[in-house]
């Protein structure tokens, strides 16, 4: 019997199948970091993939994430495709220097001859009560690095894909992924490309949560009319909560789901904010130049003349990640929105 | 645990270095000091706009350069291992490029070298050792193909955690990993005394279990035979080794050192120990090995290469500026190339 294509899975299911397949594709990939052997990862990610694969293909390190990242440099010089695991985005910030100085460099730096097809998994963002450290939004800091490409799905559909996809690309990939999303279901088409085969120039199967199968940009994940909510990560299901009420008061809301923080997908920022002439950018990290700030510019720039208010945000505040009990003051909630929603709308000029 | 000097064991068959080999040394000894102080000469005529030398270190970059099998090993140098590059057989022009300031890293392919780009973050590399030294491992080739990997720092960088990630790291993986360390008596302006806690670099493997062995840095054959052993001991499996050799940097730290700031000449003198080029000739010549026409001749050869690389860095063009662009990713992002367009356009370059 056919398997069915189409599986109800957490995108913390999605992923661990998707590492499984990307180890059985490629034998140079390995998987690596604190604690993703025999436990299988804090958030059980790399659950089973140390007993079916190997104690070398999937293994344990000592507790140190600039030894992780920078042992990742060597074994890519050496040929493989490392897939490194920082345990929480707060301890990606020991790292720094191996992956801003030396992964995201090495390529330049040897004129082309030591490519560095590095997926760095980094759990990513808040919304899980978490102890310092645990909640951290690094987008900005990486997309700002020449050399890194940033990534992050919001759902295990594409999870699930755009985490195959960054394994096979021949640069390093960071993968941001939203941690308050791990345990939610939702269809996930694993129809996928021949073994080792690059997904990209093929179609990706549309279970009917996908725009046509292009991995490389970003997605609508709700057609609107009025007014496009740019998100990224955990909130492009809030923005689709958000959507969903503001539809009750006749405001019809687009949800592009950037997908892409580097390189962002300014087409489609173009095409969705042209029709609908009004955006606000959802994000939980800082506002200060945050990627905010380089979303609003890229509107201006291709929607100046249409647009009917500046580019409104929804951020994080300017202060370090709060503590649990505060974090949903911080992380932007469906009233924030609903307000930023409210000034792009009641927008005058002056 | 103590500090156990290399097992002699693993290397009884090697056979002593023949004439011909101690006066290849000797050649290359020659060869690396006269290109070293020529490019501090290139740099005053302003040739080249920085070097930074090695003067007093030509037997330790020499004596461990050359126990590298370039078919198998592979080297993770600093800005100073210019004497371990002649002794490789790099091509030299594209190793000093990096000095010219044609393009960081240097113009070398390092796949075919096996000498990794030239960088400035020091220790940086360390850890790139330490991840291709366990590639080795995972690769599944056979005993004698498997390479080890060689990475030289100073005792200045042996103060940075990666260095302290990467000793322990090594060792728990048992990584073939020869940590080569130049102790050549200052950082910068701080002397060992003020930089290295524990009494030496040496010492501190024995924290790790790492054996490890001090060598005298100005006896090219000690280095060499330390290096074979240590090589030796790594390809027999037994895991990483540390070797430091206490040389002294004549001189300044770079060109642009001012080193009558921090010792006197007198100092100078006092502490640099023997000339290790006139000490490896008097043995030479003391042995019967060499005479004064092979002398003179190494001279010759040493000047004609010195004055070919010379050509070679006066004739390198500055690189295109598209490869700016062209060379940061395998995969270039959409914004990247619509800056090199808009550069092309804006630039005189097209
Ligand atoms: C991480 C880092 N910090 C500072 C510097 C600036 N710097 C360049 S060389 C140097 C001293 C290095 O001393 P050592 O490691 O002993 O090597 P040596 O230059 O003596 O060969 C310093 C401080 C650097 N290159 N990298």
């Amino acid at each position: 019997m056919e398997a069915e294509p189409v599986l109800q899975l957490s995108m913390q299911q999605a992923l661990n199948r998707a590492l499984d397949e990307i180890l059985a594709d490629n034998p140079k990939t390995v998987i690596f970091g604190e604690d993703c052997g025999r436990l299988g990862g804090v958030f059980r990610i790399t659950d089973g993939l140390q007993a079916k694969h190997g104690e070398e293909r999937v293994f344990d390190t000592p507790l140190a994430e600039s030894a992780i990242l920078g042992m990742s440099v060597g074994l890519a010089m050496a040929g493989f495709h490392p897939i490194p695991e920082v345990q929480f985005d707060g301890f990606a910030y020991p790292a720094i220097n191996q992956i801003v100085c030396q992964i995201a460099r090495m390529n330049y730096r040897s004129r082309g001859t030591l490519p560095m097809p590095i997926t760095l998994r980094v759990p990513s963002f808040g919304g899980i009560r978490a102890p310092e450290h645990h909640g951290e939004s690094l987008e900005a800091l990486f997309a700002h690095v020449p050399g890194l490409k940033v990534v992050s799905p919001s759902s295990p559909h594409d999870a699930y894909h755009l985490l195959k996809y960054a394994a096979t690309r021949p640069d390093p990939v960071i993968f941001m992924e939203p941690k308050s999303r791990y345990w939610q279901k939702g269809p996930v088409d694993v129809r996928t490309a021949a073994p080792g085969q690059a997904l990209q120039d093929q179609a990706l199967p549309d279970a009917g949560m996908d725009d046509g199968g292009r991995l490389t940009g970003a997605r609508v994940a709700r057609e609107g009319r009025h007014l496009t909510l740019v998100a990224w990560g955990a909130m492009v299901a809030r923005c689709l909560q958000v959507a969903e009420l503001a539809s009750e008061d006749g405001i019809d809301v687009e949800v592009l789901d950037l997908r892409w923080l580097k390189p962002i997908d300014a087409e489609a920022l173009a095409k969705s904010v042209g029709k609908t002439r009004r955006a606000v950018v959802v994000h939980e990290a800082p506002l200060t130049s945050g990627l905010g700030a380089e979303v609003a510019q890229l509107i201006t720039q291709h929607c100046f003349q249409t647009l009917k208010a500046p580019v409104e945000r929804v951020t994080g505040f300017d202060v370090p990640y709060p503590s649990g009990d505060l974090e949903d003051e911080y992380i932007p909630n469906i009233d924030r929105i609903l307000f930023g929603i409210q000034r792009v709308l009641e927008y005058r000029r002056g | 645990m103590t500090t156990k000097p290399v097992l002699g064991a693993v290397d009884e068959d090697a056979a002593p270095l023949t004439h011909e080999q101690l006066r290849e040394l000797y050649s290359l000894m020659a060869s690396v000091r006269h290109l070293d102080t020529a490019a501090v000469a290139w740099q005053r005529q302003g040739i080249i706009p920085g070097y930074a030398p090695q003067l007093g270190q030509e037997a330790a970059q020499v004596g461990s350069g050359y126990a590298v099998d370039r078919t198998r090993d592979f080297v993770f140098p600093t800005y100073r291992e210019m004497g371990v590059a002649r002794a490789m057989g790099l091509d030299m022009v594209g190793y000093m490029s990096t000095h010219k300031a044609t393009w960081h890293g240097g113009m070398y392919n390092p796949l075919e070298s096996r000498f990794a780009p030239i960088q400035a973050v020091v220790a940086g590399s360390v850890l790139h050792a330490v991840g291709w030294a366990h590639g080795q491992t995972l690769s599944g080739k056979p005993d004698g193909e498997r390479g080890v990997a060689m990475t030289y720092f100073g005792d200045g960088a042996s103060s940075q955690g990666d260095v302290h990630e990467a000793m322990n790291f090594a060792a728990v993986m048992k990584a073939p990993v020869v940590f080569f360390i130049q102790n050549n008596g200052w950082a910068i302006s701080v002397p060992t005394e003020r930089q290295v806690a524990g009494g030496s670099v040496a010492a501190r493997a024995a924290g790790y279990g790492i054996p490890s062995l001090q060598v005298d840095g100005n006896d090219v054959v000690a280095v060499y035979e330390a290096t074979r052993s240590a090589f030796a001991h790594c390809r027999a499996g037994n895991g990483p080794v540390v070797i430091e050799a206490m040389t002294y940097r004549r001189g300044p730290h770079s060109t642009a050192d001012d080193p009558g700031r921090y010792r006197t000449l007198e100092e100078e003198r006092l502490s640099a120990g023997e000339d290790p080029l006139e000490r490896f000739k008097q043995r030479l010549l003391d042995d019967g090995i060499a005479d004064d026409a092979f002398f003179a001749l190494a001279q010759q050869r040493a000047q004609e290469e010195e004055e070919a690389i010379r050509g070679g860095i006066e004739a390198l063009a500055p690189r295109p500026g598209a490869e700016m662009f062209s060379l940061v990713f395998q995969e270039p992002t959409p914004t990247l190339q619509s800056q090199a367009t808009a550069w092309r356009k804006e630039s005189e370059h097209v």
